[in-house]
């Protein structure tokens, strides 16, 4: 009979459990910063929010106190005109996606979403800045709008079309079969029932373009004053905070760190919701 | 279908735009502007090479600290965790890549900076300073903090993906290994090897992400155009010069010079996003059809 080599199994068994142990320190590391990262917006964030941030302007340089009432509107307004231009190009293409894109040219769209969401936003910001600041000769909230509807496209696209798949293809079939043309069971039937899920989806390409800085920055540049005029500059959070951060008052770091709190917040509560609805609904379909 | 040619059109048009506004820039400098090390607004001269030599070097750095790690936390969501830990520690993966570049770069100048100046970087310069890439005094910003932030920032793609791919590998694979007495660490390593491809294309994906990343980096890299071998150094990448410079770019030059720094952006990232893109779809392909 051989004999087994316990020594050696031995040793096998340790170098298993050493990279088990690896394995489970690699993501402790990355966890690390995440807590830290919630934890120090958390902290710095709650002390420089008070009614005075959302509902007051910038004030002068050199005076303390002061809000940011302007860059929030401008942000909500930068992010309806990104919806404007960049949800029915990614519903539409989303819903023919998932309907009638099992096909080389399907594949090729698809392929280009996936291209399109690793293009960097501030190479976006170039091209809105190229499409629409350079004829108006300004710059402008519009612009703005340009850029981050353009980089909402391969979130919202991917997810409508994802949630249009998880629709039961017996619903479908059922349509079809009591006679209902394609595009009114595209209209009637598939979209209210993956409606919850589009919502969630589009929020989150919402989400996304609301943390969205760099194409900003020469598009709808940034203004310290009251202005809803699409054809100008506008402030939005997040190019408040770039500003605030590098100034050296510590007045304006203390209302970065509060822009940056409501920023986390509104991310935070929309993934979890589309983890909720999209587990909660489907969850049986997925994985 | 029309939507859908949209969404195809749109990179293509993005192309030509930036094409027809660097067309300046373009022409007076040719392959020069690629190995030009003197960037001057007020001689209206540009070369681009500190800003490429940054980006390479950050997200280089970035891709060394984060890639080990992805793997080791892909190991942990598809081999080892029981659904219930998988799922939430995969959320919070998740949820790091959903946190704002700017509120990196906000963390990175408030709390990462400061701690690395005051007690990584002269740890680093007093243990390892002999070494070309720890010389200098710590500043704080610099390559370092911008290769740090960046490798936080491509984390959860890298792992996201990674975990994907290995998932994507039959599990007749796993009992096959565990089946003729592997351990667990084994019968890992024949799934990492079979993963292998998929695995390149994942980190690709990272390093695409990396090399375009522009506020968190722009906010901690120090914002320097010098070439320098120390990693202490202050530095300054593509995707920052564009976002620093851009707004007050005054001659036509500037800009068209500002622009064609994009399209080498975009260029680079669209042919990195490919290639992975292509390496994970096949991978993920082959093992679903068998």
């Amino acid at each position: 009979m051989k004999k087994i080599n316990y020594e050696k199994y031995h040793w096998r068994k340790i170098k298993s459990t050493t990279m088990t142990a690896l394995s489970i320190m690699s993501v402790v590391i990355a966890v690390i910063p995440l807590f830290l990262i919630f934890f120090y917006t958390l902290a710095q964030g709650i002390s420089a929010l008070n009614l005075d941030f959302f509902i007051h302007m910038p004030k002068p340089v050199g005076e303390t106190g002061g809000g940011m009432a302007n860059a929030l509107m401008g942000t909500a307004i930068l992010i309806g005109l990104g919806c404007l231009f960049g949800l029915p190009v990614s519903i539409f293409a989303g819903i023919y996606l998932a309907e009638h894109g099992n096909n080389t040219f399907g594949q090729i769209v698809r392929f280009f979403t996936d291209v399109l969401s690793g293009i960097p936003s501030i190479v976006v910001g170039v091209v809105a800045y190229i499409l629409v600041v350079v004829p108006m000769k300004q710059y402008s909230a519009l612009a703005g709008g340009v850029a981050l509807g353009i980089l909402m496209i391969p979130t919202a696209t991917r997810t409508t079309e994802e949630m249009i798949r998880l629709v039961p293809h017996s619903l479908r079939e059922a349509a079809l079969a009591i006679g209902l043309p394609q595009w009114k069971t595209t209209l009637r039937i598939i979209l209210p029932t993956a409606l919850k899920g589009i919502t969630t989806g589009v929020l989150l390409a919402i989400a996304r373009a609301a943390g969205e800085t760099a194409p900003l920055l020469f598009t709808a540049l940034g203004n310290r004053f009251w202005s809803t005029d699409l054809g100008h500059p506008m402030a939005s959070l997040t190019v408040f905070i770039y500003d605030y951060a590098k100034a050296p008052f510590e007045d304006w770091n203390r209302q970065a760190w509060g822009a940056a709190f409501v920023l986390i917040v509104l991310i935070f509560i929309v993934n979890m919701t589309f983890r909720f609805v999209t587990r909660g609904r489907y969850g049986d379909h997925q994985n | 279908m029309f939507f859908a040619i949209i969404v195809f059109g749109l990179v293509f048009l993005m192309a030509y735009e930036m094409i027809r506004g660097s067309e300046l820039s373009l022409q007076k400098f040719g392959w020069k502007f690629l190995s030009g090390t003197v960037w001057d607004p007020v001689a209206d001269v540009y070369g681009a090479l500190p800003y490429i030599y940054g980006t390479l070097t950050s997200s280089f750095l970035a891709m060394v600290l984060a890639f080990p790690l992805s793997i080791g936390i892909a190991i942990f969501l598809s081999e080892l965790a029981p659904p219930w830990i998988e799922r939430p520690v995969s959320f919070m993966v998740e949820l790091l890549a959903a946190i704002p570049s700017i509120v990196y770069g906000l963390w990175g100048i408030f709390v990462l900076v400061p701690w690395l100046r005051t007690s990584v970087e002269p740890f680093l310069i007093k243990h390892l300073g002999s070494l070309p890439f720890f010389k200098g005094a710590p500043y704080g910003f610099g390559m370092l903090a911008a290769g740090i932030i960046l490798a936080i920032m491509i984390l959860p793609i890298i792992s996201s993906i990674s975990r994907d791919v290995l998932r994507a590998i039959p599990n007749s694979q796993r009992e096959a290994a565990l089946a003729i007495g592997a351990t667990r660490w084994e019968s890992t390593k024949i799934i990492l090897a079979g993963g292998k491809s998929g695995l390149l294309g994942a980190a690709l994906l990272g390093l695409g992400r990396a090399v375009g990343e522009t506020m968190a980096v722009t906010m901690v890299i120090g914002n320097r155009a010098e070439i320098s071998a120390s990693l202490l150094d202050p530095g300054h990448s593509m995707a920052s010069v564009i976002a620093n410079e851009f707004a007050e770019a005054t001659t036509a030059l500037y800009s068209s010079s500002l622009i064609e720094i994009a399209l080498i952006l975009f260029a680079v990232t669209i042919i990195l996003n490919v290639i992975a893109r292509l390496i994970v779809w096949s991978i993920t392909k082959k093992f679903k059809t068998t």
